[in-house]
């Protein structure tokens, strides 16, 4: 969606609900902010004088924010001329290291799974709010939350790993091995070497997470949940092509 | 395009921060017309500040021998160590002349979307310092965003079982402000650490 749409005030003004999910450091006193919008997608804004004590609006463009942000077009990046908040989540994601590690992984996915700017995306705007929300109110142990928000945030891009039917053929039925390259569990006939064979626990695990079973994700140990983490990430990091750097720092127990 | 050393020195003067191709241009032009004398000293000082300034062996500030004036100065309180992100916090707590103990500087807060972790930073070294004795009280004086909050939190949970006074600096309304036109993050912060006055 270009610049010249129709959709922008007579002085190029326009107002989004939006999630903070990253801050560049900008001049003097001034930052580059990274938002996911609920209808204009992901933009790049810059906000005047943010990191002066003075700012009015500083602190409610802090990382992981819930805001309603009202910009303007600029030539290269759009400036932010009003900022309230929604909901601060990270006054709770920061007391809570393991939350705060999750948090950022949440942000840097939902960052990397936009490649256009104005691209509307708005599944992942809803869902990056709800993991953001589950984590600060405390729901869930945070790397659960993590990893039901990467499968059903890969499942938005098309990236769905199979975990029922043979991800090669398509057959049904309970299969034994996990292949990234071929999109998730494969049957016996499609298997490709190196397949990795997880514990059924953990297929079911993923699945749990997946659909959003959360008492049967609550209840299972820390073995299969890491077993499930390390698919995950192996097959979202298969599709972004190139590693994430925040997703090494997790705090798992 | 200029020619030669004229270009060079706008190319590497565009790369210091803050510093766009038309500041770059000018401080390259006022360099050209300054006094010889002028332009040689700034040029041995560069030079000076990176062969002399070294980090202090103990807390990592800036300093120009193995120890900085803080951790030189016998008068200072032992028992109260300040954890700063930068250099430049050291001078700024400095100047408000409220702080008599020694610091340690962490050089920058954990943020994991950077690539940063705690091993990227000096905690390690923290601890050694803390397991040394003398340290009663630890002050984190990180900065007031969410990866400053993040690290004290993480300083917090792994200091706790020494059974040291941890403590963190208040946030809440500016000098001089305004309560009306405080956001709401910030008043929220002043409410939960309000104090009793004591009249």
């Amino acid at each position: 969606m270009g610049k010249g749409a129709g959709q922008y005030g007579a002085r190029g003004l326009y107002r989004d609900h939006a999630i903070v999910l990253r801050l560049h450091k900008l001049g003097e006193a001034d930052r580059i902010i990274t938002v996911l919008t609920k209808r204009h997608g992901k933009i790049r804004a810059v906000a005047k004088g943010v990191r002066k004590t003075s700012s009015r609006f500083g602190a409610r463009l802090e990382p992981f924010s819930h805001i309603d942000v009202q910009l303007y077009l600029g030539r290269s990046l759009d400036v932010v001329s009003q900022v309230e908040t929604l909901t601060h989540f990270g006054k709770n994601i920061m007391s809570d290291y393991a939350g705060y590690t999750a948090a950022s992984v949440i942000a840097e996915t939902a960052e990397r799974l936009v490649d256009e700017e104005r691209e509307p995306a708005l599944r992942l705007y809803l869902l990056t709010v709800g993991a953001l929300r589950s984590i600060a109110a405390g729901e869930h142990d945070p790397p659960l939350i993590l990893d039901a928000y990467l499968l059903r945030a890969m499942a938005t891009a098309g990236w769905e790993p199979a975990l029922q039917a043979c991800a090669v053929c398509g057959r049904d039925g309970a299969h034994r091995a996990f292949s990234v390259a071929s999109g998730g569990c494969v049957c016996t006939g499609c298997r490709p070497p190196g397949s990795a064979t997880p514990a059924p626990e953990t297929l079911e695990l993923m699945s749990a997470l997946l659909h959003g079973s959360w008492n049967y994700a609550d209840a299972s140990v820390e073995k299969i949940r890491r077993e499930a983490s390390g698919l995950i990430a192996a097959h979202l990091q298969w599709h972004l092509e190139r590693g994430l750097r925040s997703l090494p720092f997790v705090e798992r127990p | 395009m200029y020619e030669g050393a004229v270009q060079d020195l706008i190319d590497e003067l565009g790369l210091l921060p803050g510093i766009g191709p038309k500041s770059a241009q000018r401080i390259a032009f006022h360099v050209l017309g300054a006094d010889s004398a002028d332009v040689t000293r700034l040029a041995q000082t560069l030079q000076r500040v990176k062969e002399q300034v070294r980090f202090c062996r103990i807390c990592f500030n800036v300093a120009s021998e193995e120890l900085c004036r803080v951790c030189r100065d016998a008068r200072r309180n032992e028992s109260v160590i300040c954890v700063v992100e930068e250099p430049k916090d050291v001078i700024a707590i400095e100047k408000t002349r409220e702080f008599r103990g020694k610091y340690h500087v962490l050089g920058g807060a954990i943020n994991p979307l950077d690539g940063v972790g705690p091993d990227n930073l000096r905690i390690r070294e923290l601890m050694q310092r803390l397991a040394e004795g003398t340290v009663t009280e630890l002050i984190i004086a990180t900065d007031p965003n969410t990866e400053g909050e993040a690290t004290a939190t993480y300083l917090a949970l792994l200091v706790k079982p020494m059974g040291l006074t941890v403590s963190r600096l208040a946030s809440g309304l500016p000098v001089g402000g305004d309560l009306e036109f405080a956001d709401e993050v910030t008043l929220g912060r002043a409410f939960e650490g309000r104090r009793t006055l004591d009249v």
